[in-house]
């Protein structure tokens, strides 16, 4: 099979840096290179292709936009390229880099005390760290701010309680991001780093899952957990805290979702130049010239919501809901394209030789984590009406 | 240690050939180029001897269009020191032109290359004929196609290369030209670090004359279209048919 590529119709790439072309080049040629050859057998074998780990830290893949600390220092748009590339992979191989760079060296790099930045920072970007994040419980998913995870006050410390349920690297990690509440409502909550082998504290795997397979999730389980005083992120109290980290995190996916799209009309428009039927290949058929148009439309612009909002985070102008905007919209076509390309493969697409349908499993998950589709719903309506649909 | 990498700018292998109106050249619009996959080999060779070595300089030095700095800066990324840029910006058919020229840049450095290496072939004029010709004109011992190469406490040269049923093994005492054949490594991602630092790393521009060419293109032309295929029966009963025209006709037996 000859070499994948991308879609630019618009030429984008001539608004991209060299900089930030050639960040996507590493990213892209790592995942041709040494992501695909092994994903197909870790989705279905359920298990995390750990040694990519040390290989996505060496290139400087974990926390990637963040400055100092042995991070790179990249800017927005670079950072979103990494994800957009790394999903074209799995999204599984791409959540696992957000998790660490964006929900568990984020809030350290924010809110950490500067022992805490150092002391973390520089061992999660080499790989040596893997960091989870702590905000979803069984019972409060799109409403975290009723969680029930407490933390008391202690001589000294403090002492955790509750459970954390679909943490993403939960069992692989060395280090947890709790977020707990140390009063009665949301504005109490506080942030916690939670070592792995902590008394009390245990991270089982939640086994049997059809999505995200080649991704490890866990619950998190917090029993008299006792954490020193330092253990405590100082810069931020309130859901405030937990929401920013969503907020880089769902800006990755909004560019994430676009490889998955692009992995999908790649595949689905070599099977349909190739595959002959009525005589001739299937992508002369008006019907399936329907469909790569539909895709190759969205794709495009996905692209450009994706590359506008980068340049406004750059600026430090983005808002969450223009975040929410994009991580809803282009997920949801992902997931869209993702089954249309499995339509074109016909009874092909259904097996692991082809990509569309680890993709669209995996999309399944992406379009409820990190927010769900009808919370940003909400988010974007909120920005339209003035008029809040969740109180 | 002064190591001087020959690297060219080609479209990549998976891009469709367009030959333009001229009927001489290739169309360029539309195409992607990539580093020439040859070259990385060198670029990987020349950072694992510096690397190795502990001091040094790598120079990677091309000749092409503007857009050919985009293929340096890639190579800086991956850890070369510092970029030369012969700027031209029309396709150069001819290797003597294209050896000579470089040459003459080589012969302009300071301080002097102790190593030159370059990918074997470029991927797309496939002339095999640059490298080579660049070590006779600077007239530094050359070794084609290595596939192995070690450096020596002394400094001389251990290389491989692959010969018709088995390997050649010499020793080159640099300065020296080598040509770097697939096998001989696995070259390096650029790292994000490696990119960030890639932008302060010079990019020289010297005035070399592009020498004469020697030989011309006179026009380039699509291979023949693929004809339809035939089948000779069926079943083990067709074998010996099929090897007596794979043998005759088609001649690849």
């Amino acid at each position: 099979m000859s070499a994948y590529r991308a879609l630019d119709l618009f030429e984008l790439d001539a608004l991209l840096t060299e900089e930030e072309r050639l960040v996507r080049d590493t990213a892209r040629s790592f995942v041709s290179e040494r992501v695909l050859p092994v994903i197909e057998r870790h989705f279905e074998q359920g298990s995390f292709p750990m040694d990519l780990i040390p290989q996505m830290a060496e290139l400087g893949f974990f926390g990637a936009n963040l400055e100092g600390y042995g991070c790179a220092g990249l800017g927005a748009v670079a950072y979103g390229l990494i994800m957009q590339e790394l999903e074209r992979g799995d999204s599984g191989v791409r959540s696992c880099a957000s998790v660490q760079g964006s929900l568990c060296m984020y809030p350290i790099y924010a809110y950490g005390s500067e022992e805490q930045k150092e002391r973390w920072l520089p061992r999660m970007a080499a790989g040596e760290v893997i960091g989870c994040f702590g905000l979803t419980e069984p019972d409060h998913g799109s409403d975290p701010g009723s969680m029930q995870t407490r933390a008391r006050r202690t001589a000294g410390g403090w002492v955790l309680n509750g459970t954390k349920r679909w943490i993403t690297n939960g069992s692989i990690a060395d280090l947890a991001v709790v977020w707990a509440r140390t009063g009665e409502d949301a504005s109490s909550i506080r942030g916690f780093l939670v070592e792995k082998g902590t008394p009390g504290f245990s991270a089982p795997q939640i086994e049997r899952k059809w999505s995200l397979r080649a991704s490890v999730t866990s619950d998190l389980i917090l029993e008299d957990v006792e954490v020193p005083d330092s253990a405590m992120l100082p810069g931020v109290q309130g859901l405030r805290g937990p929401l920013s980290c969503l907020n880089q995190a769902r800006y990755g996916i909004a560019w994430g979702a676009i490889g998955a799209m692009q992995a999908c009309f790649d595949e689905a428009l070599r099977y349909a130049t190739a595959r002959t039927q009525f005589g001739r290949p299937i992508a002369g058929f008006q019907l399936t010239q329907h469909k790569l148009c539909e895709m190759a439309s969205e794709i495009t612009k996905a692209q450009l919501l994706a590359l506008r909002l980068g340049r406004l985070k750059e600026q430090g102008r983005a808002q969450p809901w223009q975040i929410s905007l994009a991580k809803r919209n282009n997920v949801y076509w992902a997931l869209e394209i993702a089954r249309t390309a499995r339509q074109i493969l016909g009874a092909s697409g259904i097996t692991h030789e082809y990509q569309c349908g680890r993709h669209a499993a995996n999309l399944e998950s992406v379009i409820t984590y990190e927010g769900t589709h009808e919370i940003h719903t909400l988010i974007v309506g909120k920005q339209l009406t003035g008029l809040d649909a969740f109180q | 240690m002064h190591i001087v990498v020959l690297i060219k700018r080609v479209p990549d292998t998976a891009s469709k050939i367009t030959i333009a109106a001229d009927g001489r050249t290739i169309e360029t619009a539309g195409l992607q180029f990539v580093l020439n996959p040859y070259d990385e080999f060198a670029i990987e060779a020349a950072l694992q001897l510096k690397e190795q070595v502990g001091a040094g300089t790598v120079t990677v030095m091309t000749l092409g269009p503007a857009e050919a700095a985009q293929t340096l800066r890639s190579a800086l990324a991956m850890g070369a020191d510092r970029g030369v840029h012969l700027e031209h910006e029309q396709q150069l058919g001819d290797p003597y032109a294209i050896a000579r020229t470089l040459a003459t840049a080589i012969q302009g450095l300071a301080p002097p290359a102790d190593l030159v290496l370059a990918g074997r072939q470029a991927v797309d004029s496939q002339s095999l004929a640059v490298g080579p010709m660049v070590a006779s004109l600077l007239e530094l011992p050359c070794v084609t196609d290595v596939t192995r190469l070690e450096r020596q406490p002394e400094g001389k040269l251990r290389v491989e290369r692959e010969v018709e049923g088995g390997h050649e093994v010499l020793l080159v005492e640099p300065p020296a030209l080598l040509t770097t054949n697939k096998g001989l490594n696995e070259p390096r991602y650029a790292s994000l670090k490696g990119i960030m630092a890639a932008k302060k790393k010079p990019i020289e521009e010297p005035a070399v004359p592009i020498a004469p060419a020697l030989s011309a293109i006179l026009r380039l032309e699509y291979p023949p279209a693929r004809q339809g295929g035939r089948i000779v029966g069926e079943g083990a009963a067709a074998v010996p048919e099929l090897v007596r025209l794979l043998r005759e006709e088609a001649k690849v037996l």
